[in-house]
């Protein structure tokens, strides 16, 4: 039984189904051949530099630009054919806020609720469900003018979530915030795919799509250059290690004698220890260093999504510039 | 229900939002009236003395008043341009036409709404405009099947010019460049034709000019119709130009309205 469930399940689950997306604008080749599978009810998460072409693969899919090639499948409808059907299943949060500045909060709700053709009924019930949720009932009879960025982006999602969208794009939704809207948003944003909707995050905060993300793609120059978990992404750079800060010349080779496998850095008197095994192999160093050696300073490093990055799409100051 | 029902829902949805920001920033309308009022006073007391004198046979006998009045009225039309280039733009560059690009919401509705708004708006305008023109002394010879007349044209010249600074206000790079290219529509226009005084008196090229450009016949046919003489042809000619205007703006605002912001 669980195996047939298993079966229909991956017969009907992919969300997002993209292949061979191709977009130039003149000379400059912006996507360069995107594949892309994405599961109902997962967080996907695009990784990538400024220019890496996130926000290109937001607007084709959200049907506002037509791929020069390639095909994509959304939710069962094809991308070309079915645009109608396409749009009415899915809800976007752009990069900038699009909010009616002139409108109150609770009248742009009203609007995007008209818009999706609710009830009356209905569109108060869910605006003011929203309001609740994204806690804006105090702001709700304001305009967006008196909201903090945290707030409008938070509307913001609220208006795209109106029509109850079953897939929803979020180009860089925490662009922009401060540490606590960021939070606030990272919850927001656990919530919704913990109802089953289907997230595309589009992000340049490797923490951000550690947090949130199901499964990654690292966009580098229009093309996707990794894919996985985080997890299986991390593994992918071998790179833990022991950083040993020492006060001197001298402790530097006492150190080095003691753990050969270390590399030293004479400038910076510090010695690097691979360290693979964790915990147990971290007591091995130490035990292996003895009381002779005047250490300084000891951290402990792990790879994360940030040696994965810049290991894939290399020297980010260069691409960003 | 069906597509066209839709269509008409989320039009009017639109209309309803364009008219309640009208509302809530009331100063594009009330610009839009304040630079014709200026118009008419300029003309009409500073200049009216000289023109009204040079006017001649042209004026049938009546004062420089009712020979301006009806210019001013399709001027104030004209300036309404300008706040709907705004208002296309600011949702253009704002990010709402994109978001309702991606909504299952009309093609349509959007520029329809703004459309909409500025018939409206200029219905409004004409009205406190041709109160203020009656406290001058404008004595229209209308009767009630020429001011419906009136009202009818006033309308398809502002739908004409709407679509029109629709799809300027879409293709500006910003609010200010959108007021910008309405401009020419907001005074050159009205200034080379018969607004102000008779294309005759004009220099050839200028005459030529005004002969052949939508603001004579549409001023002239409202002039005929409120000062009680013969309409003529002209009326079909306005009508034509009318139609042309709205088709070019309409065609134009719907393909820059499908390309989106890029």
């Amino acid at each position: 039984m669980g195996r047939m469930n298993t079966v229909i399940r991956n017969a009907t689950s992919s969300a997002v189904s993209v292949s061979g997306l191709r977009k130039t604008y003149g000379e400059k080749v912006v996507l360069d051949g995107v594949d892309l599978t994405i599961g109902e009810g997962e967080v996907f998460g695009l990784l990538g530099p400024n220019g890496a072409g996130k926000t290109t693969i937001v607007r084709i899919l959200s049907t506002l630009i037509p791929a020069d090639a390639g095909t994509a499948s959304l939710l069962g409808h094809d991308l070309r054919n079915e645009a109608g059907a396409v749009r009415s299943l899915i809800g976007v949060t752009g990069q900038f806020s699009a909010v009616d500045k002139l409108l109150t909060g609770e009248e742009n709700l009203f609007l995007m609720g008209r818009l999706q053709h609710l009830p009356a009924n209905e569109r108060r019930a869910r605006a003011s469900e929203l309001l609740e949720r994204f806690d804006l009932v105090e702001a709700a009879k304001r305009t967006p003018a008196t909201y903090s960025g945290g707030m409008t982006r938070r509307l913001d999602i609220a208006m795209t979530l109106m029509g109850r969208p079953r897939l929803i794009f979020l180009d860089e939704p925490t662009t922009g915030l401060d540490p606590r809207s960021r939070h606030t948003m990272w919850q927001l944003i656990r919530d919704l795919a913990a109802e089953g909707v289907t997230i595309l995050l589009t992000t340049q905060y490797l923490e951000e799509a550690d947090q949130l993300a199901d499964r990654i793609a690292v966009l580098d120059r229009g093309r996707i250059v990794a894919e996985g978990t985080p997890e299986q992404l991390k593994r992918r750079i071998p790179g833990a290690h022991i950083l040993l800060r020492v006060a001197d010349a001298a402790a530097l080779d006492a150190a080095a004698r003691a753990l050969p496998e270390g590399s030293r850095d004479v400038n910076e008197l510090v010695l690097r220890v691979p360290n693979e095994g964790g915990i147990r192999s971290l007591r091995d160093v130490l035990a292996r260093l003895g009381d002779g050696v005047a250490v300084e300073d000891l951290s402990i490093h792990t790879p994360d999504l940030d040696d994965v990055f810049f290991a894939l799409t290399g020297n980010p100051s260069k691409e960003r510039n | 229900m069906t597509t066209l029902t839709i269509a008409f829902q989320d039009a009017t949805t639109m209309l309803g939002r364009e008219l309640k920001h009208t509302l809530r920033f009331p100063l594009l309308i009330v610009s839009t009236i304040l630079v014709p009022v200026v118009m008419l006073l300029l003309f009409d007391y500073i200049l009216g003395g000289t023109i009204g004198q040079g006017l001649g046979a042209a004026a049938h006998g009546a004062p420089y008043v009712d020979f301006l009045v009806p210019g001013i009225l399709l001027m104030t039309v004209a300036s309404g341009c300008g706040p709907t280039a705004i208002n296309v733009n600011t949702d253009m560059t704002g990010g709402i036409i994109d978001r309702i690009r991606t909504m299952a919401v009309s093609r349509g509705a959007v520029l329809a709404g703004h459309v909409g708004g500025s018939v409206v708006r200029a219905l409004v305008a004409t009205t406190v405009l041709t109160g203020v023109a009656l406290l001058l002394g404008f004595r229209p010879k209308a009767s009630i099947p020429d001011w419906l007349a009136v009202v009818g044209i006033v309308m398809a010249f502002s739908f004409a010019l709407a679509w029109l600074s629709a799809a300027l206000g879409l293709v500006a790079k910003s609010v200010a460049g959108a007021n910008g290219s309405t401009l020419p529509i907001q005074f050159l226009l009205p200034f080379l034709s018969s607004t102000f005084v008779p294309a005759d008196s004009m220099p050839a090229g200028v005459r030529w000019f005004a002969a052949h450009q939508p603001f004579t016949p549409v001023v002239e046919s409202v002039r005929a119709l409120l000062t009680g003489t013969p309409v003529g042809g002209t009326a079909y000619v306005a009508l034509a130009w009318c139609a042309a205007l709205a088709l070019v703006g309409y065609v134009w605002a719907q393909a820059a309205f499908r390309r989106g912001t890029q």
